[in-house]
């Protein structure tokens, strides 16, 4: 296949050495004592605190916290945009010195081009690589079908609807296909039922693709549907009070959201938080 | 519903609504023939002397005969205001770009800029033709003086209306700072880049017709100075009503090439529209 031809020799060019890394069962992500402080002298701003874990290749992890509690920041470390300011992120074993371009990221505002079409948006990652772009194209087509958008690929994007424009910028972001996915609130400016059907929509391509994914939210529910493991966060500076392990099968249900054994996880995680006073009864 | 209800209501219903969209469509001419037609009666009642205020159908009738002296001093003008446009881009968006690039750029460029446009133009328009002469360059630097301001202050706000997410996804996709400016910051200020050009088209026509004003031996605002010591306030008249017609031929110019240029920006769109 020429896309999958071109890709490689993408990965080669990234410089990325795939062969010899690690199978399954060895940590991916790695954070190692990772601080953050915004700021310097009495304006400092102490953001991510001290923060280490492990995540495996295709794991989906959710981090959990409140708002403005530095959860965002602590997920843009990893991406290298924001420099951490002591501690060490490694991902496949390389150390994140520079911004890291193997990934993904979706923002919780869809940051869709307005000057581009649909095609265009999601194609604009293999243009600013300086790859082949039309070497992507089948690829690109193929993503928005999976979101259920192919027959709006020539549409501008102030012609969709909030949902659909954080699909594409969904597709966008899994185009090149990276090993990591970054995704900042993704769903917060949505209403109830688009955001329910996203959640479905991405257990699903996260199901066919196996991105290691770090999914930022302060949704109880979301956290625990998506995920395979959830980090509660604390207030700032924030760190990792609990990291849960969600051991219900796949695929998931949106009536999963009923079951005793999901509940479960929802009092476990309210009882933490209202032990931390985030939550006041 | 049968075929002849149809055909009556198609008859019927449609010819009163056209009427009335063509009154809504024409409210702003209708208002200026209302305004010409209370201009030529007050004039003819009152029977004021043509040197004062001439009728607007003595207006007309100027234009008519005079034509080929208007025809003759448009071409002046009309690079002069284009030159001095264009001169305002050319300066005006890469010296925005400075700004917003270099904060001590900006620390440097923008009181001389801002103390630029409190001076008055008529004020400094007497010294641009003591340096540069009677020609067209002092009209075209007067025009570009007053044209240049809105179109750098219009792309400074542009260029930094861009999302902070929207600079990191560019980074994120490997992109320098030159690609993230080229493919997504000056998209993004386009809108902005065309409002300041709107505001400087139709400044530049001030400007070159201030210039003219000054010290000039062809262009409509010769005319126009030459007509008044004349007393011949009809064709003053008329000439005013050339250099509008100019202006709003321009601003149209300007608003097409938006249009085309940025089709996907609401300003493109229909007014009203959804959305």
């Amino acid at each position: 296949m020429q896309t999958h031809q071109a890709m490689q020799k993408n990965v080669q060019r990234l410089g990325m050495r795939l062969e010899g890394i690690s199978g399954d069962d060895q940590a991916f992500i790695n954070f190692e004592n990772v601080s953050k402080w915004y700021g310097t002298g009495a304006n400092r701003l102490h953001a991510v605190d001290n923060v280490s874990f492990e995540a495996k290749r295709g794991e989906f992890i959710s981090v959990l916290g409140p708002s403005g509690c530095g959860k965002s920041t602590m997920v843009m470390l990893t991406s290298g945009l924001e420099k951490l300011t002591s501690g060490r992120i490694t991902i496949a074993g390389q150390k994140i010195a520079k911004p890291y371009t193997d990934l993904g990221i979706v923002f919780q505002q869809d940051l869709l081009m307005d000057w581009r079409r649909v095609l265009g948006n999601v194609l604009v990652q293999p243009e600013f690589r300086g790859w082949k772009v039309t070497d992507y194209e089948q690829r690109a087509r193929d993503l928005l079908q999976l979101v259920g958008l192919e027959k709006f690929a020539d549409r501008y994007p102030h012609e969709l609807s909030g949902g659909m424009r954080q699909r594409v910028s969904i597709c966008r972001s899994l185009i090149h296909d990276p090993e990591v996915l970054l995704m900042d609130e993704p769903f917060g400016a949505l209403d109830a039922l688009t955001r329910d059907q996203l959640n479905l929509d991405l257990q699903r391509i996260w199901q066919e693709n196996k991105k290691t994914v770090l999914f930022v939210t302060h949704s109880i529910a979301e956290a625990i549907f998506l995920g395979d493991r959830v980090f509660v966060m604390g207030p700032r500076p924030t760190k990792i009070v609990e990291d849960i392990k969600i051991d219900l099968p796949r695929p998931r249900k949106l009536d999963i959201r009923e079951t005793p054994e999901f509940m479960a996880y929802v009092h476990q995680i309210m009882a933490i938080f209202l032990k931390m006073g985030i939550l006041k009864s | 519903m049968t075929v002849g209800v149809q055909h009556v209501n198609d008859a019927q219903v449609p010819f009163s609504r056209f009427l009335w969209i063509v009154l809504e469509k024409s409210r702003s001419v209708l208002l200026v023939i209302l305004t010409l037609v209370a201009w030529e009666a007050f004039v003819r009642f009152f029977d004021v002397p043509v040197f004062l205020l001439p009728a607007p159908s003595v207006i007309g009738q100027t234009f008519l005969n005079d034509w080929h002296v208007i025809a003759l001093n448009l071409p002046p003008t009309m690079i002069e205001i284009v030159a001095g446009f264009i001169l305002s881009l050319v300066i005006g968006v890469p010296l925005a770009i400075i700004i917003v690039y270099s904060p001590t750029a900006e620390s440097f460029l923008y009181p001389p800029m801002v103390a630029s446009q409190a001076i008055p133009k008529v004020a400094i328009a007497p010294l641009f033709i003591v340096w540069m002469g009677y020609g067209l360059a002092p009209k075209i630097w007067i025009a570009f003086l007053i044209a240049f301001f809105p179109i750098v202050i219009d792309t400074v706000v542009g260029l930094r209306s861009i999302h902070p997410g929207m600079l990191q996804l560019g980074r994120s996709m490997g992109g320098g700072s030159f690609k993230v400016f080229l493919k997504l910051r000056l998209p993004t200020a386009l809108p902005n880049i065309f409002a300041g050009m709107k505001v400087a088209i139709t400044l530049a026509v001030v400007g070159a017709i201030t210039g003219e004003f000054v010290g000039s031996q062809s262009g409509l605002g010769y005319l126009m100075t030459s007509a008044s010591g004349q007393m011949d306030t009809p064709l003053v008249f008329a000439v005013l009503v050339a250099i509008s017609v100019i202006a709003m031929a321009l601003f149209v110019v300007i608003e097409l090439i938006e249009r085309i240029s940025i089709p996907w920006h609401s300003s493109s769109r229909t007014r009203g529209g959804g959305h």
